[in-house]
């Protein structure tokens, strides 16, 4: 029987069935931050459990540090309790971490595969949701709750019931300023925010072999807005060359072995999935969000939607309860939407090549008078030094950004980096909840370059146009 | 995890589609490194007019009086009726435990999202997942007086004065629910399987074992 990417990655971690589809799955590795482990290592310790194998647990503190002034140490007492538990947890286990002064520190989904410790082929989990960002690399990857991450702890493996397939298949090529976030917004806005649900998605098609292992890495990581758990794309020399030369990768006659294997993690030719979804980019443009909800996105050089439209019928109030959180009207013209402050960075966008594309953009310029702040912040200290060998940050300082230290920051506010009420923020980052960024905070999500363009404008723009 | 027993309550109804975790539990409120205390933030956004901290006396922050849960018929409930979609967002399994510490036993959605869903199951909380047409039913059911909802795992029913409602769930996760099992001593009860997994794919895959 032919097999997709995912079938192939189940059947090779399956240790025991249950039946009625349930399956015991062992898990490769586990990535582990400070806001979503200390219940679970507690939990643990409560039951007098082992950890099964701690060489398969990566942690580093990255929801909760802050990106500026780390020389003394961190301010608020309790996100420092939480740092300080992970870093007792860890010790006391004998676990590998990467602490706030390590230089590879950053935020958990960028860290892993840049160390070589995501490989492909493995099951990973994380107590985290964008954990579906290493599916990038044709790894199993897909977050947890804390009742599970003490489950890996302890047992190595997840009691799971296999999801079904979905082909997302991209016909046509990258329009120039389209980028991966804008393709995953795209996709979030025809299939929705629940339209994955139930579902592995994998991203096939030309345009998807063509795109860097960081722009897969965006794309994958916002699958789970998409409602499915985990997002894949096969391996190819791309994902081979990425993964090769890092610090953890297998080395020699292991490397040579290990890439006979990963040469293979790709879907049998026409095997069939549960579902498949064309999405045409010909005529794509980049794209904005401009409600509370990651589907609620359009083009740049669009209107909102009328309250009226038939297609929005059964998600007026929706629609309704968004444009008054966001202080928005209908068929108002996206471009017309001023913004207070803008924020590069998330597992989603902060790596180096995210990095390269705003200096393109904001070089020689200088941020619009409109915007308070403007922060970018690198997914990891190796991001942030070879962005400084690069000469980026000082690009960027010229602009007028405020150049940070890694960390997930504004991508959700658990830190001092936040949205004040009703702030307008263009944001690289994965969420526009209500309250994601700081109560009442106004979240666009955007592409690095939109973001860009929209910092030097005071307002959002079509980068193609600039 | 304790057994889930029969249920028997008033329902609440929060209308409103895509509740993302966020808005369950919000971030501030996840520096805690303990599973408990969270049901005096349940909604914390939505239900306190003022922003609140860790560590805050809630009691003493200014209600939105308009947000169900400030409804005093509610004080006591344990069954929440939500719109499509409930629990998308981030894998915080705070947002589990808050509805819990709350006091609610039962959610009731047409759909949830995934992680949240098995979470759920791993903190004995029973999302049940209805038909439009049912959960139609149940909103034209609510009025000024008190409707008592029984909900029956076991015989899968959601019974009140006027109807009775089945629902479909996974075998498994029933049982779950209903021994109150713990997961984690049923995986142990394969080790030697796991064991035989390590040693037979250390020969395929070696480099993942390093
Ligand atoms: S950057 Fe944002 S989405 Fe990514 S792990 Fe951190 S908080 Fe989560």
């Amino acid at each position: 029987m032919k097999k997709t990417l995912y079938d192939k990655l189940w059947d090779e971690h399956h240790v025991h069935s249950y039946g009625n589809g349930y399956s015991l799955i062992y898990i490769d590795k586990h990535l582990i931050h400070e806001v979503t482990s200390p219940q679970a290592f507690d939990g643990l310790k409560q039951a007098g459990r082992d950890i099964w194998n701690k060489k398969s647990i990566m942690a580093v503190p990255d929801h909760n540090v802050p990106t500026r002034f780390r020389e003394i140490g961190i301010k608020d007492p309790i996100s420092k309790i939480q740092v300080e538990t992970l870093n007792k947890n860890c010790s006391n286990n004998n676990l590998l971490k990467f602490d706030l002064d390590d230089i590879r520190q950053g935020i958990v989904h960028v860290v892993g595969p840049e160390q070589g410790i995501v490989l492909p082929g493995m099951t990973v989990v994380c107590g985290d949701s964008h954990t579906s960002t290493h599916g990038a690399l044709a790894a199993l990857a897909f977050g947890i709750g804390t009742s599970e991450v003490e489950h890996v702890l302890a047992t190595q493996c997840l009691l799971m019931k296999k999801s079904l397939n979905m082909n997302i298949h991209i016909i046509g090529i990258m329009p120039e300023h389209f980028y991966s976030k804008d393709l995953a917004l795209l996709i979030i806005s025809q299939i929705g925010t629940a339209g994955g649900t139930g579902y592995a998605i994998e991203y096939t098609g030309q345009s998807i072999k063509k795109l860097s292992i960081e722009a897969r890495m965006t794309l994958c990581n916002m699958t789970i807005e998409a409602g499915a758990t985990t997002g894949l794309i096969a391996s190819d020399n791309t994902t081979i060359s990425y993964i090769e030369n890092r610090p953890f990768s297998p080395k020699g006659a292991s490397l040579v072995r290990a890439k006979k294997y990963w040469e293979n993690l790709v879907s049998d030719k026409n095997v069939s999935y549960d579902k498949t979804i064309n999405i045409n980019i010909s005529n794509a443009t980049p794209m904005v969000t401009w409600g509370t909800s990651p589907e609620m996105a359009v083009g740049v050089n669009e209107n909102l939607p009328a309250l009226d439209d038939e297609r929005f019928a059964a998600k007026k109030e929706d629609l309704l309860n968004a444009f008054n959180y966001m202080d928005l009207k209908e068929k108002q013209s996206v471009k017309s939407i001023k913004l207070d402050k803008i924020f590069i960075g998330s597992c989603t966008n902060s790596r180096i090549e995210d990095l390269r594309i705003v200096a393109n953009i904001v070089k020689n310029k200088k941020i619009s008078k409109n915007i308070k702040s403007a922060i970018i912040v690198p997914g990891s200290g190796l991001v942030k030094e070879e962005a400084e060998n690069e000469g980026l940050d000082k690009i960027f300082i010229k602009a007028g950004f405020e150049w940070r230290s890694p960390g997930c920051s504004m991508c959700l506010g658990m830190n001092d980096d936040k949205l004040e009420e009703y702030e307008r923020c263009a944001s690289t980052s994965n969420r526009n909840f209500e309250g994601r960024q700081g109560r009442l905070g106004r979240t666009h999500l955007v592409s690095p370059a939109t973001a860009a363009a929209a910092a030097i404008y005071g307002h959002f723009v079509d980068v193609r146009d600039i | 995890m304790k057994k889930f027993q029969e249920v028997k309550s008033v329902l609440a109804h929060i209308n409103r589609k895509n509740i993302d975790t966020d808005s369950i539990i919000p971030k501030q409120y996840l520096k805690a490194v303990k599973r408990e205390g969270f049901g005096e933030i349940l909604f914390d956004d939505w239900r306190y007019l003022e922003s609140g901290n860790l560590g805050d006396n809630h009691s003493l922050r200014k209600k939105n009086p308009d947000f169900f849960l400030n409804n005093l018929r509610y004080k006591n409930t344990q069954i929440l009726l939500t719109g499509e979609n409930f629990g998308c967002g981030s894998s915080r399994e705070h947002a589990v435990w808050a509805l819990l510490d709350y006091g609610f036993k039962v959610l009731i959605s047409t759909s949830f999202a995934d992680i949240f869903y098995n979470n759920c199951f791993k903190n004995g909380l029973l999302p049940i997942v209805l038909n439009k047409i049912d959960v139609e039913k149940i909103i034209e059911n609510i009025s000024e007086e008190e409707v008592l909802y029984t909900v029956n795992l076991q015989k899968q029913s959601i019974f009140c004065n006027k109807f009775e409602i089945n629902f479909e769930i996974d075998e498994r996760r029933k049982k779950t629910l209903i021994n109150g099992t713990d997961d984690i001593s049923e995986t142990l009860k394969q080790i030697k399987k796991i064991r035989e997994y390590e040693k037979r794919k250390s020969k395929i895959t070696p480099w993942v074992f390093k």
